[in-house]
């Protein structure tokens, strides 16, 4: 229970789809969503493999509490090797998409090969089909979106999608599902495009069922009272969402700026949470216009905003004068501070077409202001980007790209590579700012220490979501540590990074662990899943997910040497605030970090560490 | 005050409560012409398909309803109606008098001018005791013809087929329920049929039907197009007609059937009348219509009964609406499907999984629809026909997806 | 005093725990799609409406049934299914203009809501109020029934 234990393969290359049973020992091991997929493919795919090749695999998972009552219970991931990466990618989405899936009777969809011309898959309860798209070919998901609720006249069907990013191999494309929530990073969008898939369609009419549902419901009802109760989960996200992070990031000094250069932003508060409150002199609106929150959560941290209609991006442009995905904080941080932007509804244009052509703003808003920076040191010029200056801090410059990006056209296809790619382009790796080809977000590690090990670290290259030590170094959860500390800093970002895959493999959202331990989860797991589950084998699974992540890499050609950070992270001082002075101490964390994971001086799992977690 | 009714369907049922309801003092009387409890005849298929019995056919089920309530109910026939003496003369050879009288009797099924139709074993399936004669024959296996697949065949249809009887139907017009639906819903409803084995034979008419002398069947079915057909049980179904017979010589005014006012009125005053025997308005149209339905039946019986007590109410016409199950595929009618000279419509069709809407516009308002495969929420075609709304940039959304209805309705009126 | 649900739009974030509540209590299992409240997300507009049944007190849906198997829970003022009676004609489904009545494939009868015998789970799971069970003469029904009086003649007299 919990599980459907159906799981669906979708051949591509000869056009077959199959129920096949859940490896329920599997399951029993990884849970579900993050580390199960993970676990399938690599049983299935060769590490090595070229990401883009039919020979790579795309899976898209539930987990155990996906479409339960439990609050958040609507995430799904998508798995495969990463296209940006080429190291394991999982990207985590919300909205109602997941939930469907689940309802429509699958735990999961391995999708493998590649079609010959492009497809996408409808998926009715049991009944599965891979229709031709041709017609979809080339347009964005908004479009897609529009035109398969109509085609097939049911205003529930839930749409996952890539758009012309992925088409046309934009590096960082994303899956984007219910128009605005994405699976956003390391390029699983690219690889959906490689294998000709243009959407996923569901519609569920089965239901989910637990192990136990009077406890269920109980302790559902219990832990959902915490989140109501707890500031960040109850208020704080609920008012600003991840928003309200930006003025605070910004004051401990920690907010990348201009492509890192700087770690305060002047312009901030224009681009927060705060600011998207604000009304606006020009239409007497403000930006925000309402919460969102994705199914069965109930914390609501979405953005639904609009864009000022005398605002030069959407003039005489009525398809962006609709409500939809606003500013989440690390899109508003990529699009705004990193490219030096603070004009609030340029970002917000940006983001709206980052969800349009499904691409990730992380990645883009990092890979633009790598190339703002090389444009300012005159490598790259005005013959390259089509005329568009690409200086810091030009609103123009930063929707101009995005929509070039979004249809892989012009030097959007450039900076499709990925900043990595770009820097190496134009002789100036270092500039690149990301570690194993992934850019990192919002928080710069010379602020946050413990966000540098939590960047080279990251299975999935840079990214605060797989150890989130800001929720202890500036908020205080579970307690207070120093930002600017390195010492104890291996032993947070272990504990968080094993604790987060655990959580990855439930179906509910990491956001809860503001208020939520994984004391918090085991009971709702318990009470929904075969099988005992304790504190203890929770804990485990999330670090035996977390080393098979690790194996996988190490098998792909990753090693020690990748854990590291940017240059300008552990060589340049930061200029300003409270880190002023200061770079990352990564070299006094790693080692502690290696020793804590039972891993040798080269970052590889020792034997007995592998049979410790049973690997 | 005295009150007859005359009929015990749901009209008839509907007006004789109301009136309890309005006047707790009033004598009520209510015949019904068949020696059953009041009952329903659309529950009939839901009885042959073997899902109810027959007390699952009846109008109210708690014992000694119609009692409890000081309605006398009267199993007779009315013969005739005498408008000078208000007196009703029933076949038994009784008579009632009454103040007001609704007359709800309701139609009768008609047979086509075919030779042969008139031997035993060639049933009406319209009745109690029609239904009880095709349960004897229509057992598993048995080669039943059904003529007409108008909404009523249609719907007997799918009992038939839950009979499990050998099923080929056959009908006149180009494809199955013509007034309902339009060529494209119409041919995928039999497109449908045939997919789930019954014979469906459209643009076919039968000739004559005659005993079958080699003896392998009853009957043997002559028809233009299809060649013979052997039948051990016909089921005629070819369309009813208002029961007016007996009130031919009054002062009744009747065309079609019984011609009534804004107010449900007869041309005599204090005859009403309600439901399948009445001639109304087309809701959409404003032209005299008989719409033979049950939601009109029920709501003409309420609204004849509310004039009849004296609380005058307007009767703005009645909408066309229907909803058939073909053997698990359901589709649904609603009002000027066809459209109107003027208008213009919104359709979408995925043939492959037996989806179809469409939708009629006047300007900006929804004036009919057609729906086939979808039953979430058909309901609010209803709503956002009859209460005019103006749709405003949504009939554009309607048009870019006809099937936001319910969007459309809700940003309308929340 | 009979009670009734009352809706606000403005305060309603779509996480749709209602639809789960409801699809739990009434049939056991988490299935939105067997839910008898739905909310309607306007996307465009960043709105998201639930709707359900107004327990209008000229049920149209009870009217048309051919069986009486729509009828009045006394205690709660309900229009309530009476699965042993419904024979599944849908009549009523498509007779109530607001579309609150919906077919279930599964049972071959319908479904609406029947404020779950007066403690509505519905009300009890909505994190933000945006459901709430109310005195019957505050709700904002008020709305709805301004809208069901123009549907048809129906209600333009009251028994
Ligand atoms: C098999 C079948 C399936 C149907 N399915 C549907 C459906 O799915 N949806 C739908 O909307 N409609 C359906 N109908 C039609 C629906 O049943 C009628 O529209 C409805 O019954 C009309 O109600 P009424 O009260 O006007 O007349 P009736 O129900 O016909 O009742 C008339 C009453 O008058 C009595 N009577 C007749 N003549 C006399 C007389 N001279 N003296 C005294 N009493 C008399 C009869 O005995 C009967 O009691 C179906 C009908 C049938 C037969
Ligand atoms: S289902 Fe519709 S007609 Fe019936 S009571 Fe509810 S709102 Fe009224
Ligand atoms: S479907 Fe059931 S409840 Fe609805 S009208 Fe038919 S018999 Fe009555
Ligand atoms: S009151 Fe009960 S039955 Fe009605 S919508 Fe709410 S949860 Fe569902």
């Amino acid at each position: 229970m919990g599980w459907h234990k159906k799981v669906l393969r979708v051949n591509l290359t000869d056009g077959s789809c199959n129920a096949e049973p859940l490896n329920m020992r599997w399951a029993s091991e990884y849970l579900g969503q993050r580390g199960l997929a993970t676990k399938y493919l690599l049983e299935e795919i060769d590490p090595q493999v070229d990401p883009l090749s039919p020979d790579n695999k795309l899976i898209f998972a539930t987990g155990p509490l996906t479409g339960t009552m439990a609050s958040t219970g609507g995430r799904f991931s998508v798995v495969t090797k990463g296209a940006l990466t080429g190291a394991i990618a999982c990207s985590n989405s919300g909205g109602y998409f997941g939930a469907e899936l689940k309802f429509a009777g699958w735990d999961m969809v391995i999708f493998e090969g590649r079609a010959l011309s492009p497809v996408y898959l409808l998926i009715k309860d049991d009944s599965v089909e891979l229709l031709p798209a041709d017609d979809l070919w080339g347009r964005s998901v908004w479009e897609t979106d529009e035109i398969l609720h109509r085609r097939h006249q049911d205003p529930q069907l839930r749409i996952a999608a890539i758009g012309q990013s992925g088409e046309e191999g934009v590096l960082f494309a994303c899956v984007v599902n219910d128009l605005h929530r994405a699976a956003g990073r390391s390029g699983v969008g690219t690889v959906m495009g490689s294998k000709n898939l243009k959407a996923i369609a569901v519609r569920g009419t089965q239901g989910v069922k637990v192990k136990d549902p009077a406890r269920f419901m109980r302790v559902v009802n219990e832990k959902k009272q915490i989140l109501a109760e707890n500031a960040v989960t109850g208020q704080g996200l609920p008012t600003y969402g991840t928003q309200v992070l930006m003025n605070v990031i910004n004051e401990v000094g920690a907010l990348p700026t201009n492509n890192a250069a700087d770690v305060q932003f002047a312009g901030a508060s224009k681009i927060s949470g705060e600011a998207m409150h604000e009304v606006r002199a020009s239409d007497g609106k403000a930006n925000l216009i309402a919460n969102k929150a994705c199914f069965g959560c109930t914390i609501a941290c979405g953005r639904i905003s609009r864009i000022d209609k005398t605002h030069y991006t959407v003039v005489n442009r009525p398809e962006y004068w609709g409500a939809s995905g606003g500013l989440e904080y690390e899109a508003a941080w990529a699009l705004g501070a990193a490219t030096g932007v603070d004009d609030l509804e340029a970002l917000t244009f940006a983001n709206f077409v980052c969800n349009e052509q499904a691409f990730d703003p992380i990645t883009f808003g990092s890979t633009l202001g790598a190339a703002m920076e090389l444009y300012e040191m005159g490598l790259i010029s005005d013959a390259d980007t089509g005329g568009t200056a690409l200086k810091f801090g030009s609103a123009e410059a930063l929707t101009k790209m995005a929509e070039l990006v979004g249809k892989g056209e012009g030097f959007g296809k450039i900076l499709g590579l990925g900043s990595k790619r770009l820097c190496e382009k134009y002789g100036h790796p270092e500039l690149s700012m990301s570690v194993k080809g992934q850019e990192f977000p919002a928080y710069d590690p010379r602020g946050i220490q413990g966000m540098g090990l939590t960047y080279a670290t990251s299975n999935r290259g840079a990214c605060h979501l797989r150890s989130y030590t800001v929720a202890s170094e500036i908020l205080g959860i579970p307690e207070k540590t120093d930002p600017l500390a390195t010492e104890g800093k291996a032993g947070l970002v272990k504990a968080f990074q094993d604790a987060t895959a655990a959580v990855d493999s439930t179906g509910l959202c990491l956001f809860t662990t503001f208020a939520w331990s994984l004391d918090d989860f085991q009971p709702q797991v318990d009470a929904a899943c075969d099988g005992e589950w304790s504190l203890e084998r929770l804990s485990e699974v999330g670090e035996r997910i977390w080393n098979m992540e690790r194996q996988f890499n190490l098998a792909a050609g990753f090693t020690g040497k990748d854990d590291t950070l940017p240059k300008r992270l552990l060589k340049d001082a930061a200029k300003t605030g409270p880190a002023k002075g200061r770079v990352n101490g990564l070299d006094q964390m790693l080692p502690e970090y290696y020793q804590l994971r039972g891993w040798d001086d080269a970052g590889v799992p020792t034997q007995e560490t592998l049979s410790k977690l049973g690997l | 005050m005295r009150y007859a009714i005359i009929g015990a369907g749901p009209a008839g049922v509907v007006a004789a409560e109301t009136l309890r309801a309005r006047d707790s003092g009033g004598e009520i009387i209510l015949l019904g012409g068949e020696a059953e409890p009041a009952y329903s005849r659309m529950a009939i298929p839901y009885l042959l398909a073997g899902q109810i019995d027959e007390s699952g056919t009846y109008l109210r089920h708690t014992q000694g309803h119609f009692e409890s309530l000081s309605i006398q109910y009267v199993q007779d026939l009315v013969k005739a109606l005498d408008v000078e003496s208000r007196r009703l003369i029933l076949k038994e050879g009784g008579s009632v008098e009454f103040d007001r009288l609704l007359i709800a009797c309701g139609s009768h099924p008609v047979k086509p001018q075919i030779e042969g139709l008139d031997q035993p074993g060639i049933h009406h399936c319209w009745t109690l005791e029609d239904a009880r004669s095709i349960a004897k024959y229509a057992t598993a296996g048995s080669r039943v013809v059904l003529m007409g697949a108008g909404f009523i065949g249609s719907i007997i249809m799918e009992a038939l087929v839950r009979r499990k009887v050998k099923l080929t139907l056959v009908e006149m017009a180009d494809r199955m329920v013509p007034r309902m639906m339009d060529q494209t819903a119409g041919n995928l409803i039999k497109q449908w049929c045939i997919e789930q084995g019954v014979d469906v034979k459209t643009s076919t008419r039968v000739k004559a039907v005659t005993p079958d002398s080699s003896g392998k069947a009853r009957y043997l079915l002559e028809t233009d197009g299809a060649g013979e057909i052997p039948a051990d049980l016909v089921v005629v179904a070819t369309g009813v007609r208002p029961t007016i017979g007996f009130l031919a010589g009054s002062a009744i005014e009747t065309r079609q059937g019984v011609v009534v006012d804004d107010h449900l009125q007869t041309s005599v005053k204090g005859i009403y009348a309600a439901g399948d025997v009445c001639e109304g308005f087309d809701w959409n149209s404003g032209n005299r219509a008989i719409h033979a339905i049950q939601p009109v039946a029920a709501e003409t019986g309420r609204l004849a009964a509310l004039n009849m007590s004296g609380c005058k109410t307007l009767y703005t016409g009645s909408l066309a609406m229907n909803v058939l199950d073909s053997i698990g595929l359901i589709s649904t009618s609603y009002g000027a499907w066809q459209g109107k000279a003027g208008g213009d419509d919104a359709q979408q069709l995925d043939a492959s999984r037996y989806k179809y809407i469409k939708l009629q516009f006047e300007e900006d308002r929804l004036i009919g629809a057609i729906t086939l495969g979808i039953t979430e929420h058909v309901g609010v075609l209803r709503g956002l026909i009859q209460s005019r709304i103006a749709l405003g940039e949504w009939k554009q959304r309607l048009v870019r997806d006809p099937s936001r209805i319910m969007e459309a309705y809700l940003a309308k009126t929340q | 005093m009979l009670r009734s649900l009352s809706i606000e739009p403005e305060k309603c974030t779509g996480c749709l725990q209602c639809e789960m509540a409801c699809s739990y209590e009434n049939e056991g299992v988490f299935n939105p799609a067997k839910s008898r409240i739905k909310v309607f997300v306007f996307e465009r507009e960043g709105r998201n409406v639930p709707y359900t049944c107004t327990q209008c007190a000229d049920a149209w849906c009870k009217n048309a049934c051919p069986t009486e198997a729509i009828q009045i829970n006394a205690a709660t003022g309900a229009k309530e299914i009476n699965n042993g009676l419904c024979v599944g004609c849908k009549v009523c489904t498509i007779a109530c203009p607001f579309g609150t009545v919906n077919y279930n494939h599964a049972t071959g009868k319908v479904i609406k809501c029947d404020l779950c015998g007066g403690d509505p789970a519905c009300a009890k799971a909505c994190p933000t109020q945006a459901i709430t069970f109310v005195d019957a003469d505050w709700t904002g029904y008020s709305k709805m029934r301004n809208w069901a009086q123009r549907t048809d003649t129906q209600s333009s007299a009251q028994v």
